[in-house]
C-alpha cells in the first residue's frame, strides 16, 4: 500500500462521519421543530 | 455578564440560532472543502512522510475540537453550575454528540497516519491513550445525561461530572512532553512545519470548527424544540386529566 491509500482512507472517514452526523443532526432538529405549533 | 445573560434566554438565542446555523455550516462545509482540496493537491510531499503528511490537514482539527468540543462541555457546566443557566445545560448536552464523534475520528485518522510512519496501528504512549481517555469520558457523559433525564434528574450531576472531566486537557496536551514516547511534540503552533506544507491546515482548521458550532446550534435548537414539546404534551395530559 502506498501513502495514499492511507490519506483517501483518512479523508474518507472523516468526511464520511462528519456529513453523517450532519444530516441525522438536521432530520432530527426538523422532526423535533415540526412537533410545535 | 448582563448582555451574556440576555442571550442565554431561550428565546433571543433562538432568534440568533436560526440565521446563524446555516451561515455556519455553509462557510465552515466552504473552508473544509476547499482547505482539503488544496491539502490534497496544492502541497509538496513531506520528505519523510512523503504523502501521508496530508493526513494531517483531517488530523488536527478533529485533535482540536475533540479536545475543544470538552472546553465547551466543562465552560457550559460551569455556567449551568453558578449560574443556573438552562440554555448553558443544553449547550453541554448538545456538544456531547459532535464531541465524542471528533475525538473518535482524531483517534482514527491517527491510528490510520501511525500505520505508514510508525509502523503501528496503536501504541500505548502517552497522549493516544490520553485521548483514549477522553473519547470514554464523552460515552460515560452521554450515559450519566440520559441516566440523570431518566431520574427525573436537575443536571447537576452530569454539570459537576463535565468541569471533573476537564482535568484531561491539560493531561492530553502535556503529554508530550511528560511522556516522550512515540506522538510527536507540538510541532503546529511552534513553526517546526513547513509555511508551504502548512497553510491548507488553517483552512481545515477554519472550517471544521464552523461546521462543528453548526452541529451544536443544530442540536441546541432540536432539544429546545423537544423540551417544549414534551412540556406541551405534560400540560395538555394535565388539563385532560382535570376536565
Amino acid at each position: 500500500m502506498n501513502g495514499w491509500t492511507f490519506v483517501i482512507a483518512a479523508y474518507t472517514l472523516a468526511l464520511a462521519a462528519s456529513a453523517g452526523i450532519a444530516v441525522v443532526s438536521f432530520f432530527a432538529m426538523r422532526a423535533a421543530e415540526k412537533k410545535l405549533p | 455578564m448582563a448582555s451574556l445573560h440576555a442571550f442565554a434566554n431561550p428565546v433571543r438565542f433562538l432568534k440568533i440560532a436560526r440565521p446563524l446555523t446555516p451561515i455556519l455550516f455553509w462557510a465552515g462545509v466552504a473552508l473544509i472543502a476547499f482547505g482539503a482540496w488544496a491539502g490534497l493537491t496544492q502541497t509538496p510531499a513531506d520528505y519523510l512522510q512523503g504523502e501521508t503528511v496530508r493526513i494531517m490537514y483531517i488530523h488536527v482539527p478533529t485533535a482540536w475540537l475533540g479536545m475543544g468540543g470538552w472546553s465547551g462541555i466543562a465552560l457550559s457546566s460551569i455556567a449551568f453550575l453558578v449560574w443556573r443557566h438552562p440554555l448553558a445545560n443544553v449547550a453541554a448536552r448538545a456538544i456531547a454528540l459532535p464531541g465524542a464523534l471528533f475525538a473518535f475520528l482524531c483517534l482514527s485518522t491517527g491510528s490510520i497516519w501511525g500505520r505508514p510512519t510508525w509502523g503501528t496501528w496503536w501504541q500505548w504512549d502517552g497522549r493516544l491513550t490520553s485521548m483514549l481517555l477522553l473519547f470514554f469520558v464523552y460515552l460515560g457523559y452521554m450515559a450519566l445525561v440520559r441516566a440523570d433525564q431518566d431520574r427525573g434528574g436537575d443536571g447537576r450531576i452530569p454539570a459537576i461530572y463535565g468541569v471533573a472531566g476537564s482535568v484531561l486537557l491539560p493531561i492530553i496536551h502535556y503529554s508530550v512532553i511528560w511522556w516522550n514516547t512515540l506522538h510527536q511534540g507540538e510541532s503546529v503552533v511552534r513553526g517546526k512545519i513547513a509555511a508551504s506544507i502548512l497553510w491548507p491546515l488553517w483552512f481545515t482548521l477554519g472550517g471544521f470548527t464552523l461546521f462543528f458550532a453548526a452541529l451544536v446550534l443544530i442540536r441546541m435548537r432540536t432539544i429546545l424544540a423537544t423540551t417544549k414539546a414534551e412540556a406541551r404534551m405534560r400540560r395538555m395530559s394535565a388539563e385532560f386529566a382535570t376536565a
